[in-house]
């Protein structure tokens, strides 16, 4: 079993490096094929790790190879496979063997065909090494080596300015959260003495008695530092408020990108981080409650900002970010599971969106706007049937994998007693409404309606080659279907056992699956809550404003024009960054170089000492008069002064 | 009757004069080494003093290293002067400032 854990990661990587390396030499096939074989293996292999874990339910947790010892701290690559990060592998390797597939039709003509490939075998072995973790330090090599990848492959079209932008901001932003990551560990390492899981874990409740002074005088239970510290990465990774800006820009990159690495499966890197996490986070109230409070806002506010997009990426961005609120409001209610379960069930309809956008914007030829689509549906059958599919699962409409998993997650914070959490049930129900409305608008606008495409576009419109279609398929069937059997095991059994810890009076799940009745009755159940009805409101007003009566649209952005231009510039947000934090620290970096530099450093201590050297020579060379009575009498003078000297002291 | 103290103080007096000499000259090279040479011909003159007054013979001893170190001196004083006039056309003390800062 060893091996094949080894195994794993570690075949996406040899393909990284044989396509990365030697992709002239084996060419375009020949990459693609090695790649997929590689991502295809591993997730032959992740399904066998999950089924050994469903039959045997044995926790490995070992060391690979020893990196160093410093000062006792072990620093080792080790894997720590339970059926939390053996769910988490078999989701990351399905999608990036999807992923894998659909690029070949997508980036078909692209020049950086081999690099694209080495780029995402990467990814994959990184997002695994992450996952697979048994200690800090390697969940932090591969949350630093995906964020890498991330910043790769959005400035991927390397000479397009916005592309490099975008790819720059991602990486700034994501500095900003892993360095609350990094000083998280940190803070662990201290008052525990390891970088080991289970080791920190063990310490967690006497942690709880522990005080750090962040501010002099006021202290701080250490967990409850720890915790914060660790979410502020998650933050940055899964793109939570405020960090959240770099993710819409990083539509820039490819399509197949944004599918795998900012929609499925990086992204809920900072998620998958928490659940892990779970016996820590579990003892301090006051992390759980940052945690409900920041989900929430982002999982409303930026839904809201889906609605007045016009680029089809970037409105499944905002709907992502939403996603990415909900599942962190279920960690923050101690819902790990339901988390986890939206986690799963999100990578699923997410990647199905990502591409069938993808193929649409393959169909249109690059053309990215939804004022400039409409009424494709005739043109591109397998697209619109699983964007559809995809679109009802993130809605959640009953019955898709979507609607089992938020409907769970909503429950479960309306039963959460973490402060803020009523707050956050608000936001989360509204959250629904909003949902249904961005997704159906971008629906209708795309696949209805009367058609506003350029005809020279309409000329070459056809469906996409099966390598692109295969992959929308057979990403429907999840997304549609995967709810069913696994709501009852996942949320309400026992499946996660102890890889995720909850406390007795945190524990919300317990008392929502009471009684549970089976995915059926919790069908019927959950068709009895406001939730189900907010989504079909929804999908009525994308309906009613987008295809019956589109003249309102207009008249609706004249009268409430503040509102709108306060979505239509994401609350001002990059406006505040660029002005503060850019502008900031560009002032900051000038005055450290006009003072710093110029004048403290090269003013005072370089040309200074120069200058006092020379007015010294300059003075001193006065005596230099060249002429020889000139000498003769300083000698003489000297020998007075030095006799006389002498003669007094002595 | 003539004591050390009026030794003394001619050749003191001898020993101001060449100073003076050579500050209060501008203009010629050759009597800036007449001055040196006088200057050493005071200092002589204290020798064979004090010599005398102590009844020791080392100090006029000295005085015939001091000669001959003197006529060196000069020798080789002539012998640049005469160098220096060649290259400046002048042994005029004022010219002679390159070594001005």
């Amino acid at each position: 079993m060893e091996t094949i854990y080894l195994a794993i990661p570690l075949a996406p990587l040899a393909a990284a490096i044989i396509a990365g390396l030697f992709g002239r030499m084996i060419g375009r096939s020949g990459t693609h094929w090695i790649t997929i074989i590689a991502v295809a293996l591993s997730f032959a292999l992740s399904v066998l790790v999950l089924q050994d874990q469903l039959v045997t339910d044995r926790v490995f947790n070992g060391s690979v190879y020893t990196w160093m010892v410093v000062d006792g701290v072990n620093m080792e690559i080790g894997f720590l496979i339970d059926r939390l990060s053996a769910l988490m592998m078999v989701v990351v390797t399905f999608v990036s063997f999807m992923v894998h597939v659909y690029t070949v039709g997508y980036m078909h003509d692209d020049p950086g065909y081999q690099r694209f490939f080495c780029y995402i075998s990467l990814f994959t072995f990184a997002m695994l090494m992450l996952v697979m973790a048994n200690n800090f330090l390697q969940l932090f090599f591969g949350w630093e080596a995906v964020g890498l990848v991330s910043y790769l492959l959005i400035g991927f079209w390397y000479t397009r300015p916005t592309a490099i932008v975008a790819n720059l901001k991602a990486f700034l932003v994501n500095r900003v959260g892993d360095f609350g990551f990094l000083l998280g560990i940190a803070t662990l390492l201290f008052f525990t003495g390891s970088l080991d899981y289970v080791e920190v874990f063990a310490t967690a409740e006497s942690l709880q008695n522990q005080y750090i002074e962040v501010f002099a005088g006021i202290p701080w239970s250490a967990v409850s530092v720890a915790c914060i510290l660790l979410f502020v990465g998650a933050m940055g990774k899964s793109a939570q408020m405020p960090l959240h800006v770099w993710l819409p820009d990083s539509m820039e990159g490819p399509t197949p990108i944004s599918a795998l690495i900012h929609a499925a499966t990086m992204v809920t890197a900072g998620v998958f981080m928490v659940a892990r996490m779970s016996p820590l986070f579990e003892y301090s109230e006051a992390a759980l409650s940052v945690v409900l409070v920041v989900g929430a806002t982002t999982a409303l506010l930026t839904g809201l900002l889906g609605i007045v997009q016009n680029d089809i990426k970037r409105i499944i961005a905002y709907s992502t970010l939403s996603q990415l609120g909900y599942m962190t409001v279920a960690l923050g209610s101690s819902a790990y599971a339901a988390g986890i379960f939206h986690l799963t069930t999100h990578a699923f309809f997410k990647a199905l969106l990502f591409l069938a956008a993808g193929s649409v914007i393959l169909a249109l030829h690059h053309e990215q706007d939804i004022r400039r689509m409409g009424g494709l549906k005739k043109y591109l059958p397998i697209t619109y049937w699983t964007f559809l599919a995809g679109a009802l699962a993130l809605i959640g409409f009953p019955g898709t994998a979507g609607f089992f998993s938020k409907d769970a997650l909503i429950e479960a914070v309306g039963y959460s007693t973490t402060p803020g959490a009523s707050y956050a049930f608000v936001c989360v129900v509204a959250g629904v409404f909003v949902t249904a409305l961005y997704t159906f608008r971008m629906f209708f606008l795309v696949f209805h309606g009367q058609e506003r495409i350029d005809e020279d576009a309409r000329q070459h419109l056809h469906e996409s080659p099966w390598v692109v279609t295969l992959p929308l398929i057979l990403l429907a069937i999840p997304s549609l279907l995967i709810g069913w059997p696994t709501i009852g095991p996942l949320l309400f059994g026992d499946y996660f056992g102890s890889s995720l810890a909850v406390l007795q009076q945190h524990d919300v799940l317990r008392q929502l699956g009471t009684g549970f009745p089976g995915a059926l009755g919790f069908l019927e159940h959950a068709l009895m809550s406001p939730a189900v009805y907010l989504a079909a409101a929804g999908l009525f007003v994308a309906w009613y404003l987008y295809l019956r009566n589109p003249d309102i649209v207009p008249a609706l952005q004249r009268r409430f024009s503040h509102l709108y231009k306060l979505l239509l510039n994401k609350y001002y947000l990059d406006d505040f960054n660029d002005k503060v934090f850019a502008r900031g620290s560009l002032a900051i970096g000038d005055m450290f170089w006009r003072v710093g530099d110029d004048a403290v450093i090269d003013g005072v201590f370089v040309d200074g000492s120069g200058r006092l050297i020379g007015w010294v020579s300059g003075v001193l060379s006065r005596f230099q008069t060249g002429y020889l009575y000139g000498y003769a009498f300083a000698m003489v003078i000297g020998l007075c002064a030095l006799t006389g000297w002498m003669l007094l002291s002595g | 009757m003539l004591t050390l103290t009026h030794f003394l103080t001619l050749s003191a007096i001898l020993f101001s004069i060449s100073i003076a000499g050579i500050f209060i000259n501008r203009k010629n090279m050759i009597l800036l080494l007449m001055c040196i040479e006088l200057m050493l011909l005071a200092v002589n003159f204290n020798f064979i003093a004090l010599s005398r007054y102590l009844d020791d013979i080392a100090g006029q001893v000295f005085v015939f290293f001091v000669l001959t170190v003197a006529a060196a001196e000069a020798a080789i004083g002539l012998a640049i002067l005469v160098i220096v006039f060649r290259t400046r056309q002048s042994i005029n003390v004022q010219d002679l400032d390159s070594l001005k800062g």
